[in-house]
């Protein structure tokens, strides 16, 4: 160590104490996971979770998921939170085909995974008949914890390159399921008030 | 004198306005009981869709017919609005739902009536507690048991359903701010929800959809130091809502933004069907709670709050008061919560407790009929209306002896509410219909079903 | 709910209660009147000149699996009925009427005229059973899409499930 006088005599080794070096698309991966903005489409109950893990006890801020984009150019992750009736279904392809790629999706609910308790004319049994899905989170609705854990495998897996991976072999979503996790009933402390 | 013998001639009042006497109701129709009929955009969906783009050279006045959803940030949901502009004002609008039809009320013929709570407690997911409450008490009266439920049942009823109406007006709170644009208000609303959320979520085990109120009584008891939480949440809550005052009702811009958007006169909500708030900010003193108790609201003391203009100022001030006056109702149902039962000991309703069945036979052939097949339910038919936070809401069911309801139907009051849409939205702003939208806090759960 | 006495009166010649020129029937302590289809509207009218100023609900129901329900005497059963809660603020109290609509002539007068707002509900019955009510302004679908065939709530029209299969099961 010391003082170099003269970089290019060292080469770029000469470098190594002020300079990291890594692939680029690793760093990619890295950005996509932790910054990838929400489109909202909450449908049903399922999107009063989603808003509650929005807010400001369960604050999915911290995973970079704040901004919920309305206009899905913008957005990256569209999670579906609620039942899709057969009225919805176009609406829904036509705002998957309107984000840009890459794009993940998040079925969020057992309505959205499988048609939930509605096994009836009205519900498309499973958003997965509409859009590819790649991580299912059951609950009905699923607690704020389930859905951060849904989001956070996603982030994983998408850092890891794991589910371009899997999109290429299969061509369709990775269909992850992820376990439940119940509420918990601890009071909500905020401050000293 | 019967109704129908009523005339002018034989009124006994002895002034005579010749054409400016008071018409009888039925002579009203819609023209004179609306301001302006022309309010609603009555184009199928089909049609506007042929309208096409714009000519090459747009008049000046011509008129703009432009979709608002169902995947809008601002539409409380899966709401479609067609509208009707004139530049920036609305004319003419037109509500489109269905967008979250769930065939609910097809699903409710399939399940037996102890199942119809998980169904019902779906449609108005903002107050789960209302839809089962009415549900249950329909399913009671068919049965003949409503006068039999115990007394802590209906105590633990009335509890539950008004910290449900403090939990959907907080809801309310927080999206009315965030659709006019105090977003931070949207944060503070969710805090103070997420409260009355863990309460819930210590008696009934989930924190929405709860399916809680089954017909017969609940099903469960309140957990020990119950107690100690609803006196929790009632210390934090006030102080809370006076920084909403101090954030929001005093506030110029908001006042700007509220008072004179979205007005209804008494006359138009009355005959829309539009119950809650919304009849209640203009002028009518109608609350069911009051007006025809059930549970035990004629024991309690609290005030029905009323506006006078009828627009969004008061429906927000109104749906705000009215989180301090159920916190009033839950302090003096703590104070004279009696003990007892939660349901009624009548074995054909309600399954045995668990440790019960490795002892009777009998106990074990009821769980099983109660739980597989379902008790039986007189014929009969029987509609009960109670006030939820949003209006009216009621169940109509028609029972033919089968364990299974004929049929089940939701009396939504959010599918009344969106008829007024148009008519307070006409000759506003397109940002003040996100206003009225928001004030109106329809649920589509509700009003799809 | 409702013990109004001027309500009911008392027909001499067929013994049954009759009440704004229909028949009247109580259930669970509810005034319930059944029009028929020709008086309908103006039974509606006089209603509202008694005070029942709101229409809270209007369905529909299909009885085909229940034909032979209790009604009573002077009201022929037929396969729909329409059933209207009204609401009469200034006094607190109920009524609702229930109409007979025959299976092969579905078609009742709409109320809008007098209720504007059953202008939602006359659609949503449409939709679910396929009754249709004259001079409506708009007889459209509402809940399902435009061009969806048939209507779901009647009895004839299935459910729509599909057969779940448990992953466990070993079949």
């Amino acid at each position: 160590m010391g003082v170099i006088d003269d970089v290019l005599a060292d080469g770029v080794g000469g470098l190594s104490h002020n300079a990291i070096t890594g692939r680029l698309e690793d760093l990619i991966k890295w950005s996509r996971s932790r910054s990838s903005w929400p489109a909202s489409f909450g449908l049903a109950c399922c999107a009063i979770e989603m808003m509650a893990t929005g807010a400001a006890h369960y604050d999915v801020s911290r995973f970079g998921m704040e901004v919920f984009r309305a206009s899905p150019r913008q957005a990256d992750i569209m999670i579906v939170a609620g039942r899709v009736s057969q009225k919805m279904a176009p609406v829904l392809r036509q705002v998957y085909d309107q984000m840009m790629e890459p794009k993940w999706v998040i079925s969020m609910g057992v309505c959205a995974s499988s048609g939930g308790m509605f096994n009836n004319y009205a519900i498309v049994q499973g958003v997965d008949q509409v859009v590819p899905v790649d991580v299912y989170a059951p609950g009905c609705p699923p607690t704020p914890e389930t859905l951060i854990h849904a989001i956070e495998t996603l982030h994983q897996k998408i850092e890891d390159g794991e589910i371009m991976r899997r999109r290429d072999e299969t061509g369709a979503g990775a269909g992850l399921h992820v376990e439940e996790i119940a509420a918990t009933s601890t009071p909500v402390l905020l401050g000293t008030k | 004198m019967t109704a129908t013998d009523w005339t002018p001639s034989t009124a006994p009042a002895q002034t005579s306005e010749g054409a400016q006497e008071m018409k009888p109701r039925s002579a009203l129709g819609p023209r004179e009981l609306m301001r302006e009929v022309g309010s609603v955009l009555r184009l199928s969906e089909a049609e506007v869709a042929q309208l096409g783009d714009l000519p090459e050279d747009p008049d000046e006045d011509q008129t703009m017919i432009i979709n608002m959803g169902p995947q809008h940030p601002s539409t409380h949901g899966v709401l479609r609005l067609m509208l009707e502009l004139q530049g920036e004002t609305v004319l003419r609008c037109k509500p489109i739902i269905g967008y979250l039809h769930t065939g609910m009320e097809k699903t409710g013929e399939q399940l037996t009536f102890m199942q119809g709570g998980t169904n019902v407690t779906r449609m108005d997911y903002l107050s789960p507690m209302a839809n089962e409450l009415a549900f249950s008490m329909a399913t009671e009266q068919l049965l003949g048991i409503d006068g039999d439920i115990p007394e802590r049942a209906v105590w633990m009823r009335m509890l539950l359903a008004e910290l449900n109406r403090m939990s959907s007006h907080l809801l309310f709170m927080a999206t009315n701010g965030m659709d006019l644009g105090a977003v931070s208000m949207m944060i503070y609303g969710w805090r103070e929800r997420e409260e009355v959320l863990r309460f819930f979520q210590k008696v009934t085990g989930l924190r929405m959809n709860h399916n809680f109120i089954r017909p017969g009584g609940l099903a469960a008891d309140l957990p020990p130091g119950w107690r100690d939480d609803v006196l929790r949440l009632l210390d934090l809550i006030p102080e809370r809502l006076e920084e909403y005052d101090i954030l929001m009702t005093g506030q110029p811009i908001w006042r700007e933004r509220l008072q004179g958007v979205g007005v209804i006169t008494p006359d138009e909500a009355i005959t829309l069907g539009a119950c809650g708030p919304i009849l209640r900010s203009t002028g009518v003193a109608w609350d069911l709670r009051r007006d025809m108790p059930y549970l035990r609201y004629d024991e309690m003391d609290f005030d029905v709050i009323v506006g006078s203009y009828g627009d969004a100022f008061d429906r927000y001030a109104i749906r705000l008061n009215e989180i301090r006056e159920s916190m009033k109702i839950v302090r003096q149902i703590l104070d004279r919560m009696p003990p007892g039962d939660y349901r009624i000991q009548d074995k054909k309703v309600t399954p045995p407790p668990r440790a019960r069945i490795d002892e009777s036979m009998e106990a074990l052939i009821h769980h099983f009929k109660i739980f597989t097949e379902g008790f039986k339910v007189p014929e009969g038919e029987v509609y009960v209306g109670i006030e939820s936070p949003r209006g009216e809401i009621g169940c109509y069911i028609v029972s033919d002896g089968s364990p299974t309801p004929y049929r089940m139907h939701m009396r939504a009051p959010s599918f009344a509410n969106i008829q007024c849409l148009p008519h307070m939205m006409r000759g506003g702003l397109v940002a003040d219909a996100v206003a009225v939208i928001s004030s109106v806090d329809p649920v589509l759960g509700d009003v799809d079903r | 709910m409702s013990d109004d006495t001027t309500l009911a009166t008392e027909d001499e010649s067929s013994d049954a209660a009759v009440a704004y020129g229909c028949p009247l029937g109580d259930s669970h302590g509810q005034t319930v009147l059944h029009p028929n289809r020709e008086q309908y509207v103006d039974v509606v009218k006089t209603l509202a000149d008694d005070g029942y100023t709101m229409v809270v609900d209007l369905c529909g129901v299909d009885f085909l699996e229940y034909l032979n329900r209790p009604l009573p005497a002077g009201v022929d059963p037929e396969r729909f009925e329409v059933v209207v809660n009204l609401l009469d603020i200034t006094n607190r109290r109920r009524v609702r009427l229930r109409v007979q609509v025959p299976e092969d002539d579905a078609e009742l007068p709409s109320l809008f005229d007098v209720h504007p707002g059953t202008e939602a509900y006359e659609r949503e019955t449409y939709d679910m059973f396929g009754v249709t009510f004259t001079d409506h302004p708009d007889m459209t679908r509402i809940l399902m899409p435009e061009d969806w065939v048939g209507h779901p709530l009647r009895k004839d029209f299935e459910v729509g499930q599909i057969p779940v299969q448990f992953k466990g099961a070993n079949s």
